[in-house]
């Protein structure tokens, strides 16, 4: 077994994904260069991936952030920007986590929308969502129309 | 500052929401990065040696495959650490293989076993339903308290 020695250790490693109609990754990208410090920040096609240390990453972020807070999303990775073992230039096809971004990325518009709705809306008058937990008892006309089915 | 732990760990609108909400969102990602960044005995891709199914028996027992163990070594921890926690029950993109499938079904058993506030939601599927998905989300981390 080969030894292994850490890159960049010490360093957080964010995405910042941009969901917006007035803003592209490439406008989030050249606003990161002009502010970062320190900071590898690396443009991709669903928005930036930064690397530094913890207090330049969130310095950058919550200045990319005041440009669309509604439309900007952040999480965290592991990896640090271009990874051997997990850029896609090396292994083809997209990033395996990039199919969950993407899957999320369908239903970012509706919390975007929510995240502009709460600021004009009391919190208090919103009602509550479905709660999965709750046990839904079988309605009776919709017992009826399933034995209906069944018997036509 | 309330570590709450998400799930799906990989949720990109769960990390943000709650980072957004002033609080530490426990994810994947922090534990691949402790594992990415600590030097040992090369084992790509994700540094998973054959030491985490060993420490994966704290949460799961030793007949258990070792796939389920093995990632339990990362996310066992953070469900101790977390003070709280947001679960999606509809997250399809969580699917997987055997032993992410059935880590998943520990995660949440472990999640419903421990005494913290906890929030159960489905993803929003309209725009309404969207501003009751982010409105449950402020409410339920402002009431944790202890803001950033």
């Amino acid at each position: 077994m080969t030894e292994y020695t850490p890159v960049l250790a010490g360093t957080v490693t964010k995405y910042v994904v941009v969901e917006s109609f007035d803003i592209t990754p490439a406008d989030l990208g050249i606003r990161a260069y002009e502010i970062s410090k320190d900071a590898m920040v690396k443009e991709t096609c669903f928005g930036l991936v930064i690397n530094g240390k913890q207090e330049e990453v969130d310095r950058i972020i919550a200045e990319l952030r005041k440009i669309d807070p509604d439309h900007i999303f952040v999480k965290d990775r592991g990896f640090p920007p271009g990874d051997p073992r997990r850029c896609r230039a090396n292994l083809g096809g997209a990033r395996p986590g990039y199919h969950g971004m993407e899957n999320e990325m369908t239903v970012i518009p509706y919390v975007s929308h929510g995240l502009e709705a709460i600021k004009t809306r009391d919190l208090s008058t919103i009602p509550l969502p479905q709660n999965p937990l709750e046990h839904k008892e079988l309605d009776f006309s919709r017992l009826k129309k399933l034995i209906d089915a069944q018997e036509s | 500052m309330v570590k709450v732990f998400i799930y799906p760990a990989t949720s990109l609108i769960l990390s943000d929401m709650v980072s957004r909400f002033g609080h530490t969102p426990l994810s994947s990602a922090i534990a691949v990065r402790e594992r990415i960044q600590t030097a040992g005995l090369e084992s790509p891709p994700l540094q998973i040696t054959p030491e985490e199914p060993k420490k994966g028996l704290r949460w799961a027992a030793v007949e258990v495959p070792a796939g389920v163990r093995g990632r339990m070594s990362l996310y066992g921890p953070q469900i101790e650490a977390c003070e709280a926690a947001i679960i999606i029950n509809d997250a399809d993109l969580s699917f997987g293989c055997m032993g992410c499938a059935r880590t998943n079904e520990l995660i949440k058993f472990l999640l419903r076993q421990k005494d913290i506030p906890k929030l159960d939601l489905y993803y929003p599927k309209n725009e309404e339903e969207g501003v009751q998905f982010v409105a449950a989300i402020k409410r339920f981390l402002d009431a944790l308290g202890g803001k950033k």
